[in-house]
């Protein structure tokens, strides 16, 4: 199939075949990482913008070393929060950035909803890098990509989701991307941080961490965010630790071949013990590595939309 | 006003649900008022409008609007809402007071009406505050409002959280005869959310704003309401619970009306999912069931009325990041036709059904000489053209903002002519 899509703003509006394209052109671009000369002439001649709203340094770092090694120009922008209010509006922002004939935005943004309203007044294509509590596709699209290469597929497979569901946009693109493509998703976590008829996007729910552990072929370890929430009914980094943490004791329990993942950074001795991700289940790194793979298989794919058709 | 000059509506439907009309008549307009109403009527009328095959029907009295003056006359003036207002069928508005200041004193109120009376095109009724700067912490002078003419009072955009004030509102309303208008939303509840709570909030990755929210407060003023034995009447109802409450009191014999707004009977919660901020509003947007249980208690009587809750904003205000976005949607122009649309045409109400939510019932809510044709009643009268289909277009829209969730959509029923207080001040573009 081909790609049509100018942007890439989110997994659910992505269908199955959508999703396995990136996959397979991903898995093309991986082997380019490990060249000497870690270099492809695909977007010579192309300038990617990284516009980041949002302190990032993963997700930055690896948009620009996949650009790079698709040959594209990248320009990195980095703005404060705070600057949207006193400043320029996001989308008098993507103007001059059109205007400077930039080809791609990749837009990190703390609101809902902000790469899709940037992507409808612009006609440069535009991926999203993660909008507040929305989407982080390409997130999704490597935790994907790293499972299907360690266990050969997707479909059928038990995978939990662990951590703060309600703030999570890692959690929401993993939750469309893989039950699109058939693997059956838990989401386990106190029950103030699950939101309101996640079932309904496709996600089993469970407060008991053992019980979210026991079936599942991986788990996605989530961030824990302490400094978010004031809320008195939220547990404290110890007692969560205690309940949730992801530990080799709990693993010793469960599949002998259950995959960690991490979106990273993380928080060792909060939601994951050290031992865990540094050991023989975790692929937090090959994570890392994988995301080049899988942003480069993005950008060339949105770039090509917008090449006349023959 | 008038110059006596005399209009002749002749062979139109008309629809007077007050006077039980629904025939084919002709009516006689003279000094301001309603002055035959006949099979045959002979006149020398200087003018003569042909309604055969339209309905004819007593202006919209429009409950719920948001002019914007004094203090944002970049999103509407009295003169571009009321202007708004005639292009709609709506002849009644009722302004909200949460303008720059706020209608929260006899000398706000007077600056207002004196805006009113040089500049409105129909005729603007005043709400004041409840509370000072609406900030839930001291009453008004209610007694000096209504001097200076308020018809209601109504803290719209919050409610009044301390019930021990909101008591003494209720009592001081009923002494001084004018109707308490609440915005029901418990913002304890509701907190920063922008949208629907639920499967819409956790999808789009936004706080959400809970169905209990607004009908809990619903529930808490109903109580107070009728512990002060003062007459309730509660805006935008846009959720299942609600409507069953009101229904519950009214059954019980309290003395409360409401209202809900064309969009909490046509726009689900879907129609937000691309984060467009013209579907934003609050209430917010709900469920399918929501809009249901609304059309149910439109078609059964639990709901009295529809009003607009016409908001204007700026595009600067709106076309923005979908959680700084101002709440709010325009609605004077369209609210006829989407009421024509939604509920004549789907049969679930009949034309008189729909003048009594839209004319009949807000006129006798507000205890006005109005929302009837009968023989001296004021001239204000709506010729709508049933079935003529027309697309609601940006350019087309006379109010000064156009955020409205109806852009592009094709709706039945148009007005062809709007009279207001015996002249003709609207007539369509033929």
């Amino acid at each position: 199939m081909n790609w049509a899509r100018k942007d890439l703003l989110g997994l659910e509006e992505l269908s199955k075949e959508e999703i396995e394209l990136i996959l397979t052109t991903a898995e093309s671009f991986k082997e380019v990482s490990s060249r000497e000369i870690k270099k492809v002439p695909a977007l010579r001649g192309k300038t990617v913008v990284n516009l980041f709203y949002e302190p990032s340094t993963r997700t930055r770092v690896s948009f620009e070393v996949a650009a790079k090694r698709l040959s594209a120009d990248v320009i990195n922008i980095a703005t404060e929060t705070s600057s949207v209010k006193k400043g320029e509006t996001l989308i008098d922002t993507g103007k001059n950035i059109e205007a400077l004939k930039a080809d791609i935005i990749v837009i990190r943004h703390n609101y809902s909803g902000a790469a899709a309203m940037l992507a409808r007044h612009v006609n440069l294509n535009v991926v999203n890098a993660g909008d507040g509590w929305h989407e982080h596709p390409t997130q999704a699209l490597l935790d994907i990509f790293t499972l299907k290469e360690k266990l050969g597929r997707i479909e059928g497979l038990n995978v939990s989701i662990v951590g703060d569901i309600a703030h999570s946009r890692v959690a929401r693109s993993n939750i469309w991307g893989l039950t699109k493509l058939g693997a059956k998703v838990t989401v386990c976590a106190p029950k103030i941080l699950i939101p309101l008829g996640i079932e309904k996007m496709g996600a089993r729910v469970t407060v008991d961490i053992d019980e979210a552990l026991e079936k599942a072929d991986a788990v996605n370890v989530l961030r824990m965010q302490f400094e978010r929430d004031q809320n008195d009914a939220f547990p404290n980094q110890l007692e969560y630790f205690k309940q949730f943490g992801i530990t080799q004791e709990r693993l010793a329990k469960v599949k002998k071949d259950i995959i960690v993942m991490h979106p990273g950074p993380i928080n060792r001795g909060i939601e994951i013990a050290s031992e865990v991700a540094d050991g023989r289940h975790s692929v937090i790194l090959e994570q890392v590595t994988n995301g080049i793979a899988v942003r480069m298989a993005v950008l060339f794919l949105v770039a090509q939309a917008n090449e006349p058709s023959l | 006003m008038n110059a006596g000059k005399t209009i002749l509506i002749k062979n139109g439907r008309v629809i007077d649900p007050a006077n039980n009309i629904d025939d084919t008549l002709h009516i006689l307009v003279e000094n301001g008022r309603v002055s035959k109403i006949g099979k045959n009527i002979k006149s020398e009328a200087q003018d003569i409008i042909d309604a055969t095959d339209k309905i004819v029907m007593p202006g919209l009295v429009d409950m719920h609007v948001h002019l914007r003056e004094p203090g944002r006359e970049d999103k509407e003036t009295i003169e571009s809402g009321t202007k708004a207002a005639l292009k709609g069928g709506v002849t009644t508005v009722l302004a909200m007071p949460n303008t720059l200041p706020a209608i929260d004193s006899p000398e706000t109120a007077g600056l207002l009406k004196n805006i009113i009376r040089k500049t409105a095109m129909a005729n603007v009724l005043m709400s004041g505050a409840i509370t000072k700067a609406r900030l839930g912490k001291e009453l008004t002078d209610i007694a000096a409002l209504k001097k200076q003419g308020v018809t209601a009072i109504s803290d719209d955009g919050s409610s009044v959280d301390d019930p021990k004030l909101m008591l003494e509102a209720f009592k001081k309303a009923k002494q001084n005869k004018v109707l308490v208008c609440c915005h029901c939303e418990d913002k304890n509840l509701s907190q920063n959310g922008v949208v629907n709570l639920g499967f819409t909030s956790t999808k789009m990755g936004l706080r959400g704003i809970s169905r209990e929210s607004e009908y809990k407060r619903i529930e808490r003023d109903i109580q107070l309401a009728d512990k002060a034995k003062c007459p309730l009447h509660v805006c935008h109802v846009s959720c299942r619970e609600s409507v069953e409450i009101i229904a519950r009191a009214k059954r019980k014999g309290i003395k409360v009306t409401c209202e809900t707004a064309p969009h909490y009977f046509s726009l689900s919660e879907e129609e937000v999912w691309g984060y467009d901020t013209n579907m934003k509003m609050n209430p917010p947007l709900r469920s399918k069931e929501d809009v249901e249980s609304i059309r149910l208690g439109l078609k059964k009587g639990t709901i009295d009325a529809i009003a607009s809750d016409h908001a204007p904003h700026t595009e600067n205000d709106k076309d923005i990041e979908f959680e700084r976005a101002e709440f709010g949607i325009i609605g004077l122009e369209t609210e006829l036709a989407v009421s024509i649309t939604e509920l004549v045409k789907t049969g679930l109400l009949d034309w008189s059904g729909l003048v009594r939510k839209n004319s009949f019932n807000p006129a006798r809510i507000l205890g006005l000489n109005k929302g009837n044709l009968g023989v001296n009643k004021d001239a204000d009268i709506v010729i709508v053209d049933p079935d003529k289909k027309w697309i609601v277009s940006r350019e087309t829209v006379v109010s000064k903002s156009k955020n409205s969730p109806f852009v592009g959509r094709e709706l039945t029923g148009a007005v062809e002519y709007t009279i207001y207080s015996g002249e003709v001040v609207y007539r369509s573009a033929k």
